[in-house]
């Protein structure tokens, strides 16, 4: 039972303020995960909420009670680290019991869990290992043991997959699933993963430069990105952005030039842009296909083709410069230096102002 | 024995001598004498008379000339090989000796003593060893009270030194606190400060403290090491703060942070640091002679002090009594020396 809210916190280490504003109101049972690019406050953040960090200004409130001030014992919260933080000089079963026996916990009791946490979790035959005698595997699976024996109103986890290689990675992924699905507590997930992202978030809370720049579900991020930063760091491959000109209403929106040398239809409210507004349109590179005969699309030059079979991955440049990734179906016969022309759908195109957020009615 | 040969023997490249293989050589053993001649010289000196200490040029083993009890004479005398006129050999006693010229007699046949030339006999020499170099003190010398008094004086400061500085190096490693840097400098200037500078305002606090003439005098000047704070300190610094993190997060309390992480992951300094604080407690001699004036008191080092008298040195007894104080060392070495593995704080992390 947690609901974790944050009003107006913000961070300053000296001079060098890490987050600030931070506005964010966590259900209860919520899987929320922090993603942004690497220094941008996700750390910072997930040590503030557990206290292991005090804020600078704003505070931090567990199911309405204040706990800006509370020190990170008292909050039970349960913590991952993105190091694990192992005890080395401990056995697993003394790691798992460190946290029990300082709650003075009954013997017999704490015997249960670390038994019960251990089946979860088989980790049942490396108790009495050091964890210097794990696998990466095993270690992460003994942090989150660790977490898992206190019972906490909420699990913070930093970056936990991320020492793991790709194939312990995506068991490790359905595992935590699995287990936020048992164990219906709030979990708070740090990632730089998108795919960890999209597959494990219930909400994403997409973080740049110690602001919140999104949130929301998943899907919600990807299709409908609140600005440009969003847009660009949720999907991959990244997003494409052409620049374009507002030029007339009309259709469901407005006409655009995009480049100077093609005429685009935008779903957008044509009242919130004026006539010739810089803006930027950006489409995913699956979204980009082949323009039809007489079709006015967006001529590119060819510099590399992967072929992968089912689709074909095309790197091109457009005509200022700039790159445009396009993902086509099926296999291709293209060179490099060949010139084509890509076609763009109003209904996949996302178009965003001079300042990168997303036109109203978008 | 083929394999001890071939390990010893083994050579740079495999074939030949390359000069650097005589280079290492040389320095190898070079090394081994400058190490463990002083300390063999000791132990084997600790076992000989005060007439064999003399003797030039010294040994060694300890050799003493064998003696012979002759009918006619109360003193046993000593036995020598001598040549005689005619070029034989025998094996005779010296009776007297006068000037250059010794009286010698036959031990099994006590006639007329010959005389011989000094220079025509050499003593016939055995490997005997003294042992009441170490018994007398022991019977004669309050060996067991001093060294009741030293062990007390090492074993005391050696644990409050471990607690005293690991507590400070723990805060001054892991909180972040104004000045401590500050601190810090502090704690490292006093390492330029020589005791013989402080030992006067020292010695005032000390009898202001009532200390004078006992054995808490001598050790609690001494916990506070400057050595043992920095080198704590240092290896603290190795410890991951995160650790520190997921012990709060387990509702450890500070003291159990310090107790049940960072003490036994501090355990190769802990080690390194006792042993130091062994050796320099066990062997300190100036501060505990100025607090100490009751014999009863004393500590093996000043103890010793007894047999160097104005006039006489006992060499052999403080020979054999600095053996007898080096045995502890060695042993605190010999325990404390495999908790000196470095390399484990790391290992639970990623
Ligand atoms: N103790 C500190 N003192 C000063 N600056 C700090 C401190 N801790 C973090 N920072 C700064 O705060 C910013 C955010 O750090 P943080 O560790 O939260 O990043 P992160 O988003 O977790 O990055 P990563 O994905 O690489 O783990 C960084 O610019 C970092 O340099
Ligand atoms: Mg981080």
């Amino acid at each position: 039972m947690s609901q974790i809210t944050l009003t107006g916190v913000g961070k300053s280490f000296g001079a060098v303020q890490v987050l600030r504003n931070i506005d964010l109101d966590i259900k209860d049972g919520e899987f929320a995960v922090f993603v942004g690019p690497s220094g941008c406050g996700k750390s910072t953040l997930l040590r503030l909420i557990a206290g292991l960090d005090t804020p600078t200004l704003g505070d931090i409130r567990i199911d309405n009670a204040d706990v800006t001030r509370t020190p990170a014992a008292d909050r039970g919260l349960a913590m991952v680290f993105q190091s694990y933080a192992l005890y080395p000089h401990m056995s697993v079963k003394q790691n798992l019991a460190f946290g029990l026996e300082n709650s003075r916990m009954p013997k017999a009791e704490i015997e249960e869990r670390i038994t019960e946490a251990a089946r979860m979790l088989e980790i049942g035959p490396y108790l009495d290992r050091r964890p210097g005698q794990l696998s990466g595997g095993q270690r992460q699976r003994v942090a989150i043991g660790r977490a898992i024996v206190r019972n906490p109103v909420a699990f913070l986890l930093d970056e936990p997959l991320s020492n793991l290689d790709a194939e312990l990675r995506v068991s490790m992924r359905a595992e935590l699933a699995a287990l936020h699905k048992r164990l219906k507590t709030t979990m708070i997930y740090v990632t730089h993963d998108q795919i960890e992202a999209m597959t494990l978030a219930d909400r994403i809370v997409v973080l740049r430069d110690g602001r919140i720049e999104q949130v929301g579900a998943p899907l919600e991020l990807y299709n409908k990105p609140a600005n440009r930063f969003v847009a660009g760091f949720i999907g991959a491959p990244n997003m494409n952005f052409l620049p374009a000109k507002v030029e007339e209403p009309g259709g469901e929106g407005f006409f655009a030039d995009v480049l100077g040398e093609s005429r685009q239809a935008v779903r957008a409210n044509a009242a919130a842009v004026r006539a010739d507004q810089p803006i930027t349109l950006g489409i995913r590179p699956q979204h980009l296909r082949l323009a039809r005969e007489n079709e006015d699309g967006v001529e590119v030059e060819v510099n590399l083709v992967e072929a992968l079979g089912s689709e074909t991955v095309v790197h091109t440049t457009a005509g200022n410069g700039d790159p445009v990734l396009a993902v086509l179906q099926g296999q291709r016969p293209f060179n490099a230096g060949d010139r084509i022309t890509l076609g763009l759908d109003p209904e996949n195109l996302h178009a965003f102002d001079e300042t990168g957020l997303r036109l109203q009615g978008n | 024995m083929t394999r001890v040969m071939t390990f010893l023997t083994r050579r740079r490249g495999g074939k030949g001598w390359h000069w650097t293989d005589i280079v290492t050589w040389v320095w190898l053993i070079g090394g081994l004498v400058i190490m463990f001649g002083p300390a063999v010289w000791l132990v084997g000196s600790s076992f000989k008379t005060p007439a064999g200490l003399a003797e030039f040029p010294p040994t060694i083993l300890p050799y003493a000339t064998e003696e012979v009890t002759v009918e006619g004479y109360d003193e046993p005398l000593p036995l020598f090989e001598v040549t005689l006129e005619d070029g034989s050999t025998a094996i005779l006693a010296e009776a007297r000796r006068i000037g250059l010229v010794a009286q010698m007699i036959d031990p099994n046949d006590p006639g007329e003593p010959v005389p011989v030339n000094i220079n025509d006999r050499s003593p016939v020499r055995e490997l005997s060893f003294e042992i009441d170099n170490y018994t007398e003190p022991f019977v004669h010398f309050d060996f067991l009270q001093y060294l009741y008094n030293s062990v007390f004086v090492t074993v005391m400061a050696t644990i409050i030194t471990l607690v005293v500085n690991s507590m400070a190096a723990f805060a001054l490693s892991k909180y972040k606190f104004t000045g401590r840097n500050l601190v810090m400098f502090l704690i490292l200037a006093t390492l330029m400060v020589p005791l013989s500078v402080i030992l006067v305002p020292l010695y005032s606090v000390v009898s202001a403290l009532g200390l004078f003439n006992s054995l808490w005098g001598v050790i609690l000047p001494t916990v506070a090491t400057p050595t043992g704070v920095f080198l704590l300190r240092q290896y603290m610094l190795t410890i991951p703060d995160e650790l520190i993190d997921a012990a709060r997060m387990d509702k450890a309390s500070e003291w159990q942070i310090y107790w049940r992480i960072i003490l036994p992951l501090t355990a190769p300094a802990l080690a390194v640091l006792a042993i130091f604080s062994v050796v320099w407690r066990w062997n300190d001699f100036l501060w505990p002679l100025i607090v100490l004036s009751r014999k009863e008191l004393y500590t093996l080092q000043v103890g010793l002090n007894v047999y160097a008298g104005e006039l006489n040195v006992q060499w052999h007894f403080i020979l054999a009594m600095t053996v007898v104080t080096m045995i502890p060392v060695v042993l605190v070495f010999v325990f404390l020396q495999r908790f000196i593995t470095t390399g484990i704080a790391g290992a639970g992390l990623k």
